[in-house]
């Protein structure tokens, strides 16, 4: 009896260990097999990491073949926090000479990917990189890494042009020109790297590898190497643009400089300018706001993003356009004492006491603004405008690269829209002379020139060499018109009492013409004025001026007058691009 | 004092021996594969170390079948006061490992008195219990408790090694209903733990260390926590379900050897043999497990005597506790307990008393039918 009891309770006892062992195996079949794809997906992911090799990106060359870029390591320290030992933040904060709080708030900004190394420090030296090294070892999970980075050897030299690099915006990551591209990677962001970034860029490879919990690598399984972006040789020429630089000094302002024959920019300035490399390898705080908060706005590229009053150099449009209707004959003669009156109002020559009787080629030689407030009369702002439009002026260029000003040419029609007032006859003085309403940039100056010097072809300026020229525009003129406006232009610079004489070469010649954009409307010679009332300097020229394959447009920001402050400018940059060049040195690349 | 006989030899448990041993080798072989190094480094020694407690413990397993039970009835006391003056005595020279104070050293030879204490203890409450009339009284019951069990219980909590103290009450519960109490006594002490769970379960949460009352949280939320015990928790999973049906073969898991899996060779040993066997081999060796236990039950069943009887039952308990609640946690049926799974998890002290348990469990089924001594 009490056996059978006994018996009972132990195959109970059995009953309810087999129950058991059916739930854990129901537990088994539901993690193995109902859910075991999903885990086994884990458990893969888990040990395999994808990761990214970057595209060695392609290198800009100048016209020559120098290079004017180079991709070179940068390093940076990081700290692994699920390794850190956070009792060490007092030693690591003197090794890498942060503060300890900044450090902190970098790790725990990291904390939710413990395994995934937290960039602590930038841009780190050769010299500290040492010292960091021989002191690894005392701090678990530090390690120095390298990335590959762009490095501007020539430093401000023409960065407005070239641009630099930076990571995608967030705005920009939902744009889809970068559905492939990792927010960590570095783009074009501006200039020509942001213009040709797609062939710049090149196609990053990837390799699988299998790595630890730590995420440590053991092995590799696929590699797939990266593509080098596309090398690109730009049209500029790097000693017409260094020397252009240096000629500017510390003033304000541009230089832009076109071959003729092509519309290629030969090179391009705008000063004051900025450090690239700031952009690439992240700068302080203090060094970007000394960029942001400049007055003198060093990251406007003044060559296309901002306009002037040609001044004089507007001369050659009303000389052409005087030319081109009829309206004068280059035989014209006008009588300078210095100024005329208007109704009863006064419009002065800049030379106070007159050129006396004068034709046109002396009139261009000597930017006698009497003789012009004569043309403009005769001629009549609206074809005045028809002309300056067909030189490009008053529209953009159609240059890729950031956002250009279109300038101001006006007409009555102009005036009518933009104010709803009537033209008054002496405002068509004033544009005759290239002041009041009308406006330039730089690039469109150069523009001007390249097609006064090629017979009235005008090209949308590109970067690309040997690429086939875009036509902007044609210009319908007398040649024998265009020859007239041209030998003024090389008197300027080479005969007596030429007002461009400081741009006279020996090495070739020089045509061009100066101008004078004032900046307030004060009265001539009022003495010595603030810098900042001083008016800006112009010179547009081409050279030689045989067979033009230079043409250019020079503003200085309160300059004073062009004759004196662009001119040298010009000549610099137009010796600098037609010297010869020893022979490129190809194996440099 | 030994006494070899014929008999008894005809009647050795074979298949217990058997089972024991396979499910011992299969813990070393998964030993092996857990603790892989993936590059040119040696392999860790854990494995070798494991065989040398395997050796010792088939000795001692031997040793043990061949004394008869009865020997082990009459020294009941001793061995529990043996047992008992381990656990103090760790409680002062103890050597701290992994937060906790539980390894004792004699010379070179590391041991944990607490596994040790085990055998000792479900062979004092078997003699004390099969002393006792059936069905038990309040009064037998609330002294089996206080007299064998609240000491020891409180030593291996402070130790702490909460899963073994865990394991020494349940162990008592299973045992006393096991051997029989009164009506009421059974519902006085159903009512008594249900009305105190909320009272103890309060005290029970102040007395936890933090990482203990983090694993209880990870175990109700596993995702609040991914780099500690909820990471461990998940991880655990993903190595048993990532096995699927076959496997990935053996020496091919990566979960353990690329130190995904924490503790892949000690507790969690279970899920690096699930993902490199999958559901058949897991099912198989489940089945090896169940084999032993209801063999013991049978064991238990056949027993000549209640001390027998209770000794099988108490071994049998105490092998599919272990079982169920390593297994369970492994698989996230539980929370995370320092609770190794027996015969297959790396340790010496908790093999070696595990085939000491197998010996006594054959020593019962094969001194049966021996009426005199």
């Amino acid at each position: 009896m009490k056996a059978q009891a006994e018996k009972e309770k132990i195959s109970l006892i059995g009953y309810i260990i087999v129950a058991i062992f059916f739930l854990l195996i129901m537990r088994l079949w539901q993690l193995q097999i109902l859910q075991g794809n999903e885990y086994r997906k884990i458990s893969e992911s888990n040990r395999l990491r994808i990761v990214r090799i970057p595209a060695p990106r392609g290198i800009i060359f100048d016209r020559n073949h120098v290079p004017l870029v180079k991709n070179s390591a940068y390093f940076f320290a990081s700290v692994i926090p699920g390794e850190f030992d956070h009792g060490k933040l007092p030693v690591l904060a003197k090794l890498l000479k942060m503060p300890a709080e900044e450090l902190l708030a970098r790790l725990s900004a990291s904390q939710a990917t413990p395994f995934v190394p937290a960039k602590l420090k930038q841009g780190l030296s050769l010299k500290e990189i040492a010292y960091i090294e021989a002191r690894k070892s005392d701090i678990p999970g530090l390690m120095i890494e390298a990335e590959v980075s762009r490095e501007y050897p020539y430093g401000e030299l023409g960065a407005h042009l070239l641009g630099y690099l930076g990571k995608p915006s967030p705005s920009q990551l939902k744009e889809p020109s970068f559905k492939n591209i990792p927010p960590d990677m570095f783009v074009g962001q501006w200039g020509i790297e942001k213009l040709y970034d797609a062939s710049l860029r090149g196609t990053p490879g990837q390799k699988i590898i299998e790595v630890n919990a730590l995420g440590r690598q053991l092995r590799l399984l696929q590699e797939r190497p990266p593509v080098k972006g596309d090398d690109l040789v730009i049209s500029i020429d790097i000693d017409l643009q260094r020397e252009a630089e240096r000629a500017f000094g510390d003033r304000a302002g541009a230089l832009v400089a076109i071959k003729p024959t092509t519309g290629e920019i030969l090179g391009m300035v705008s000063k004051p300018s900025f450090d690239p490399n700031l952009f690439t390898r992240g700068m302080s705080r203090e060094q970007w706001l000394s960029i942001a908060a400049n007055k003198k706005n060093p990251m406007l590229n003044r060559a296309l993003q901002s306009q002037y009053p040609p001044g004089s150099t507007f001369k050659i449009v009303t000389a052409l356009a005087g030319l081109e209707t009829g309206a004068i004959t280059p035989d014209m003669k006008v009588d300078c004492r210095g100024g005329i009156l208007l109704g009863n109002r006064r419009f002065g020559c800049w030379r106070k006491e007159g050129h006396g009787i004068l034709s046109l080629h002396r009139a261009i030689v000597e930017s006698c603004d009497v003789y012009f407030y004569e043309v403009g009369r005769r001629v009549g702002i609206d074809r005045i405008a028809q002309y300056a439009a067909a030189l490009g002026l008053g529209q953009k260029t159609g240059i890729e690269l950031g956002r250009e000003r279109q300038g101001v040419v006006p007409s009555t029609a102009w005036k009518k829209e933009t104010s709803g007032m009537p033209w008054f006859p002496g405002e068509t003085l004033n544009a005759a002379i290239g002041q009041g309403y009308v406006a330039a940039t730089p690039l469109q100056l150069a523009s001007m020139m390249s097609a006064v010097a090629n017979g009235g072809l005008r090209y949308k300026p590109s970067f690309v060499v040997h690429s086939e020229p875009a036509i902007a525009g044609r210009l319908t003129a007398n040649p024998y018109n265009l020859e007239i406006i041209r030998k003024g232009l090389f008197g300027v610079v080479n005969e007596r009492s030429g007002t461009g004489w400081a741009a006279k070469s020996y090495l070739t010649t020089v045509s061009g013409k100066t101008g004078t954009a004032q900046v307030v409307a004060l009265g001539r010679g009022a003495g010595a004025l603030h810098e900042r009332f001083q008016d800006h300097a112009w010179f547009v020229a081409f050279a030689p001026h045989e067979h033009p394959e230079i043409a250019l447009a020079v503003l200085v920001e309160h300059g004073g007058h062009g004759g004196a402050a662009a001119a040298p400018i010009a000549k610099t940059a137009i010796e600098a691009y037609l010297r010869p060049k020893p022979a490129p040195d190809t194996a440099d690349h | 004092m030994i006494s070899v006989d014929r008999r008894a030899l005809r009647n050795f448990d074979w298949l217990s021996l058997a089972v024991a041993l396979a499910i011992s080798v299969i813990g070393i072989m998964t030993i092996y594969s857990a603790t892989r190094p993936l590059s040119a480094e040696p392999h860790p020694t854990f494995y070798l170390r494991q065989i040398i407690w395997l050796s010792l413990g088939v000795f001692a397993l031997l040793a043990t079948a061949w004394i008869d039970y009865l020997w082990i009835d009459r020294s009941a006391r001793v061995l529990y006061a043996i047992g008992v003056a381990l656990l103090i005595l760790v409680f002062f020279l103890g050597r701290t490992g992994m937060g906790a104070q539980r390894w004792l050293s004699i010379g070179p030879i590391s041991f944990q008195p607490s596994e040790l204490f085990k055998i000792a203890y479900i062979i004092m409450l078997a003699h004390y219990l099969s002393t006792l009339r059936s069905p038990l009284d309040a009064r037998s019951l609330l002294k089996a408790f206080f007299l064998l069990t609240f000491l020891p219980f409180l030593l291996l909590v402070k130790q702490p090694d909460l899963g073994t103290g865990l394991i020494i009450v349940m162990m008592f519960l299973a045992l006393t209903a096991a051997r029989g109490m009164e009506k009421r006594v059974a519902v006085l002490l159903l009512v008594l733990s249900l009305i105190s769970l909320p009272f103890l379960g309060n005290v029970f949460w102040e007395g936890l260390k933090d990482y203990q009352k983090s694993r209880l949280v990870a175990f109700i939320e596993p995702e609040t926590d991914p780099t500690g015990i909820g990471y461990q928790l998940n991880q655990s999973k993903i190595t048993v379900g990532s096995g699927k049906v076959l496997g990935k073969g053996y020496l091919h898991g990566t979960q353990g050897p690329f130190r995904f899996l924490p503790e892949k060779h000690t507790d969690f040993v279970f899920a690096v043999f699930a993902e490199e066997w999958g559901f058949l081999g897991s099912v198989f060796l489940l089945t090896l497990y169940m084999v032993l236990i209801l063999r013991g039950l049978d064991t238990a069943l056949k027993a000549k005597d209640d001390f027998g009887r209770l000794l099988a039952l108490g071994i049998t308990f105490m092998f599919m506790m272990y079982l169920s609640i390593n297994i369970g946690m492994t698989m996230g049926l539980m929370p995370v307990v320092g609770i190794p799974l027996p015969f297959m998890s790396y340790g010496g002290t908790a093999l070696l008393t595990n085939l000491l348990c197998v010996g006594i469990l054959i020593s019962i089924r094969m001194h049966r039918f021996e009426l005199f001594h």
